[in-house]
């Protein structure tokens, strides 16, 4: 049947968000062109012990998965709290936004975004230590992500402390 | 940074910049909409003097909005069945306003309804036909006339050689209105409605219900029966009707309005005779309905209606029917489930929860991803933290109190719910509280249920974790450390005859040999299949497999990533290893016995190994239904590898009947675009590329040029024809060796079952032991998980398995559930 409701078609999950990548090759018309038809997603707040089976166990729920790529530090080479999960179909990876977005990882809330396409050198964390950027600036205590973040003022106190 | 900030807002909420852009028309359209289909949501004032705005707002606009409004509440009607009542009283008070408005709209739906049955659209013809009983109530329509449909709706059961679905639809159609209805019809008609219900009767008694096993969640008539949905149904209604038709639960708007709607004028119906039956027709599957509750399971406030309750029916459809309109948007869909008019009279948090596992449940498949459903039940925890938790706990320690008589596959749907419900509580759960499954057989539901559970928690965290979980005595369901197992592991190794060769090819690997070096490594393996003077050329050795694939993925097992390249890298040698069918299972076979330990990992691998046609379909097949892997028989993973091969057999058929179809497509615009430009006379009708041309050259020159284009034209369209013709035929090829596979797939799965049923069967039988084994019972209960889950592929090829295997010959316990899987679209 042809004739819709406008009003009911809500599919605000679905929905691209606010962020941009600034390292993006091409316009930005071209990159949102490419998030509502991507299959790719971005997933973030990992904590840096979840593996990439983990990670599988939970998106194949919304389908087929074709690959995952954990972020990793660009010095350490080690996983740092994000992965891209890509599918094979547009649909699954929908689903996965509708559903596993906004639920538990390893007892961590994570969050998935689209994502224009994975290309080399993406997987890579952008901030200067290596890691992810929000990790440059967190002031929290955050033992899954590597304890303080790299530049924030605590650090400076917690190396002479005892802990209490 | 600014600059970038501005772009993004320019392109935020595009809805609203294209709005401005668009003319006023649509606009009002989308303001009408909105104000029809919010009616009655989060407003101060009562819903009816809400209705009865709207109402005057909608006749003023009538005479310029006519059409869009009529538009407008056929949709609402077709697509929000849960707001039923809401919009028939709405219709009702238009009718009443504008007695030719109303006959217009009745006309529209009886369009609608003809559109939606020859679509095959028969859930949202059920809606259309309630809507148009109901209607009934708001004096818009004539009693005498609805009843008329009904009795030509009930005509169809006197109807001879149709699927039985098909009269199955109308009864249900029928019965289901009643609750919405049957006062007013009795009160006007109440010998046409006896006559009705008698003549339902009559035919449900009849009726073939062979395909009731096979679709029950439950197997046990304790203590909530899984009935049959029409039998159920018409159940409801008979006590419905002893209680006088006397319904208390639909919210009914429509009696505020009594006295300015009766005294409307009713339109008469027009005679309605249903389409006869086509070929092509997909009738709705029979359903069992779902109940795992009663009164006595909600302890305090108000009480549960009963199972042959029509209120029941009546909040069950609609909670269903607020999942099926809000399903995308799971925050909604929870607030609006709990926001359920009528909830201060029910114990709604137990209706949720049943409702919601039973669409999980629900045979042969689930209306949505399962997925869905975990998640909503997060959010309504989320939404009622202080009562419902408590309820889904409840209903778990029920579930598994009765798993020993549910189906397999509600068991596995209930492992993957529970495992990832709990994973987002820290699998916080009182495992105490079933210390009960540790005192009997492994293979016993419970337990096998528990040891499950613990495996797939263990996927989504670490062994340990689970370790430190369960209390000790549940240290026997632990799943085992998901480690990898290297025959050639160390000097204890040294005896294996491929011992030496492992250190060779993994030293070649590490030093990055090429696949030919490598290859020409492997050729020195010894084939202990091999005769000395053996000349039938390359008899498939196993050692090499072996020694190669073993070292390969003992280097690759650090992760999914770093196995999955691994075959990657070296494709051509496992190709090479693998031209036989032998040597496929063989791969397959080392794959599990290195990663015995960690059936996430086979279950990769095997995905792998088919999407990279290292091994086939029938390969993974065979495998698992042979001896080596009968002690894995029972376990859920082999079963996930099992489906999920079949559904990649099946995606692949799809794809390339794909790719058919738009080579043909392409093929027929081809020769209709040739036909129509023959004559060469259509110059004009020249295509893109030659608007480009230049057009400035003189007229003449011009002319001939275009003849000579277009000559050209049409001969490189018919080569083009040419080569698109050969690709079809090399793509009808292609589907039909893929259609020939899958039908091999499913025989090969199909025999090997009827041989491992019939051999227990007839063992059970000469040594006097009861069939019932937990083994028999897993074991036919996937097979009838096969028919279920893959129904439409399968009844493809029907003709063939009826000739080929299930015989008269065939034991009657098998034959039972190829029976009954037929007579689900009788």
């Amino acid at each position: 049947m042809a004739a819709q409701l406008n009003a009911l078609n809500s599919d605000s999950y679905i929905d691209i968000s606010r962020y941009r990548d600034q390292r993006f090759a091409g316009q930005l018309t071209t990159q949102e062109k490419l998030l509502k038809q991507s299959h790719t997603l971005y997933v973030g707040n990992l904590s840096f012990y979840t593996t990439e089976e983990q990670v599988h166990e939970l998106f194949s729920k919304s389908g087929d998965i074709k690959r995952i790529i954990i972020g990793l530090d660009k010095v350490k080479k080690t996983a740092c709290g994000f992965c891209f999960v890509e599918y094979y179909t547009r649909a699954d990876a929908e689903n996965a936004m509708r559903f596993i977005n906004g639920t538990r990882l390893d007892d961590r809330m994570i969050r998935t975004d689209w994502d224009a396409g994975f290309i080399a050198g993406r997987q890579y964390g952008r901030g200067y230590s290596g890691g992810q950027v929000r990790d440059e600036y967190r002031r929290d205590y955050d033992p899954a992500r590597g304890g303080y973040g790299k530049f924030a003022p605590q650090t400076q106190f917690q190396e002479g402390q005892n802990t209490f | 940074m600014p600059r970038r900030r501005r772009d993004s807002d320019e392109y935020d909420g595009d809805r609203g910049h294209k709005r401005r852009r668009t003319s006023e028309p649509i606009e009002i359209e989308d303001r009408l909409e909105s104000l029809i289909i919010r009616v009655g949501e989060k407003s101060t004032s009562s819903l009816e003097s809400n209705l009865e705005g709207l109402a005057g707002v909608l006749e003023a606009d009538l005479p310029n909005y006519k059409n869009k409004i009529l538009r407008i509440l056929c949709c609402v009607a077709r697509l929000l069945p849960e707001k039923l009542t809401v919009y028939t009283t709405l219709v009702g008070l238009l009718n009443a306003r504008n007695y030719n408005f109303g006959g217009e709209f009745v006309e529209a739906m009886i369009r609608q309804l003809k559109e939606t049955l020859k679509n095959n659209l028969y859930d949202e013809a059920v809606y259309l036909v309630r809507f148009l009983s109901d209607l009934v109530n708001c004096h818009v329509i004539a009693a005498p006339s609805m009843v008329a449909m009904f009795e030509n709706f009930i005509s169809v059961t006197q109807e001879e050689d149709v699927p039985q679905v098909r009269a199955d639809w109308f009864v249900y159609v029928v019965l289901s209105c009643l609750p919405w209805v049957g006062k007013e019809l009795y009160e006007k008609k109440d010998v046409e409605i006896d006559r009705l219900l008698c003549q339902i009767d009559g035919y449900l008694k009849r009726r073939v219900k062979t395909h009731v096993p096979m679709l029950q969640v439950w197997t046990a008539e304790k203590p909530h029966p899984q009935e049959e949905y029409l039998d159920c149904l018409l159940a409801q209604i008979q006590k419905l009707k002893k209680d006088r038709w006397q319904e208390r639960h639909i919210l009914r708007p429509y009696i505020a309005f009594d006295s300015v709607l009766c005294e409307a004028l009713q339109h008469n119906l027009p005679p309605f005779t249903p389409p006869g039956h086509m070929p092509h027709a997909h009738y709705p599957m029979p359903q069992v309905v779902f109940r795992m509750f009663d009164y006595t399971d909600a302890p305090e406030g108000p009480v549960m209606p009963g199972s042959h309750s029509v209120e029941r029916f009546v909040i069950e459809e609609n909670l269903k029917y607020i999942i099926k309109t809000h399903w995308k948007e799971r925050k909604t869909c929870a607030a609006q489930l709990l926001s359920y008019p009528g909830k201060n009279n029910i114990p709604l948090n137990y209706h949720i929860v049943e409702v919601i596992f039973g669409e999980l449940f629900q045979l042969p498949a689930q209306p949505h991803i399962d997925v869905l459903y975990t998640t909503l039940l997060i959010e309504l925890c989320k939404l009622q933290p202080g009562s419902l938790p408590q309820v889904l706990a409840q209903a778990t320690e029920m579930m598994y109190m009765r798993l020993d008589t549910m189906n397999t596959t509600c068991i596995d749907r209930l492992i993957n719910w529970f495992s990832h419900h709990l994973s987002n509580f820290q699998f916080r759960w009182s495992w105490d509280d079933w210390s009960d499954c540790l005192a009997v057989d492994r293979e016993k539901p419970k337990p096998k249920f528990v040891k499950e559970v613990l495996e797939k928690c263990m996927r989504l965290s670490y062994h340990q974790r689970i370790v430190d979980l369960v209390p000790p005595t549940f240290s026997g369901l632990i799943p085992a450390s998901p480690i990898f197992v290297y025959k050639y592991v160390d000097e204890s190794a040294s005896s294996l005859p491929g011992y030496a060769m492992s250190i060779t090819v993994g030293n070649a690997i590490k030093n990055r040999a090429s696949n030919d070096e490598i290859l020409t490594i492997l050729k020195e393996v010894p084939n202990p299949n091999q005769d000395d003077d053996d000349d039938e050329g390359e008899t498939f050795n196993p050692l090499k497999v072996d020694v190669f694939l073993q070292t390969l993925l003992h280097l690759a097992a650090k992760s999914f990533s770093h196995s999955f390249s691994a075959l990657g890298k070296f494709h051509e040698i496992l190709k090479n290893l693998t031209e036989s069918d032998d040597g496929k299972l063989h791969v397959v076979k080392v794959v599990y016995e290195v990663w015995r330990n960690h059936p996430q990992m086979i279950s990769f691998l095997v995905d792998k190994l088919i999407r990279t046609q290292i091994v086939d379909c029938a390969t993974v097949a065979n495998w698992l239904f042979s001896q080596d892997m009968a002690h894995e028989f029972t376990r859920l993973f082999v079963w996930e590898v099992l489906h999920s091969t079949i559904r990649k057999m099946d995606k692949h058929v799809q794809k390339i009947q794909e790719e058919l179809e738009r080579a043909k497509d392409k093929l027929e615009k081809q020769q209709h675009k040739r036909r129509n430009s023959g004559d060469g006379q259509d110059v004009d009708k020249a295509s893109d590329e030659d608007e480009d041309m230049d057009k400035s050259s003189d007229e003449d020159e011009d002319v001939d040029k275009s003849k000579a284009r277009s000559k050209a034209k049409s001969k490189g369209a018919e080569d083009e024809e040419g080569q698109l013709e050969e690709q079809i035929d090399k793509l009808q090829e292609k589907v039909e060796s893929a259609q020939s596979e899958q039908k091999n797939l499913f025989l090969v799965i199909f025999q090997r079952f009827i041989m491992l049923l019939t051999e227990h069967l007839v063992r059970c039988e000469t040594g006097g032991v009861d069939i019932s084994t937990p083994w028999y019972k897993n074991c036919i209960e996937r097979l009838q998980q096969i028919f279920l889950t893959h129904h439409a592929i399968i009844q493809q090829y029907m003709g063939t398995l009826e000739n080929l295997l299930f015989t008269a010959e065939l034991d009657h316990h098998i034959l039972a559930v190829y029976q009954q899987f037929c007579a689900l679209q009788l």
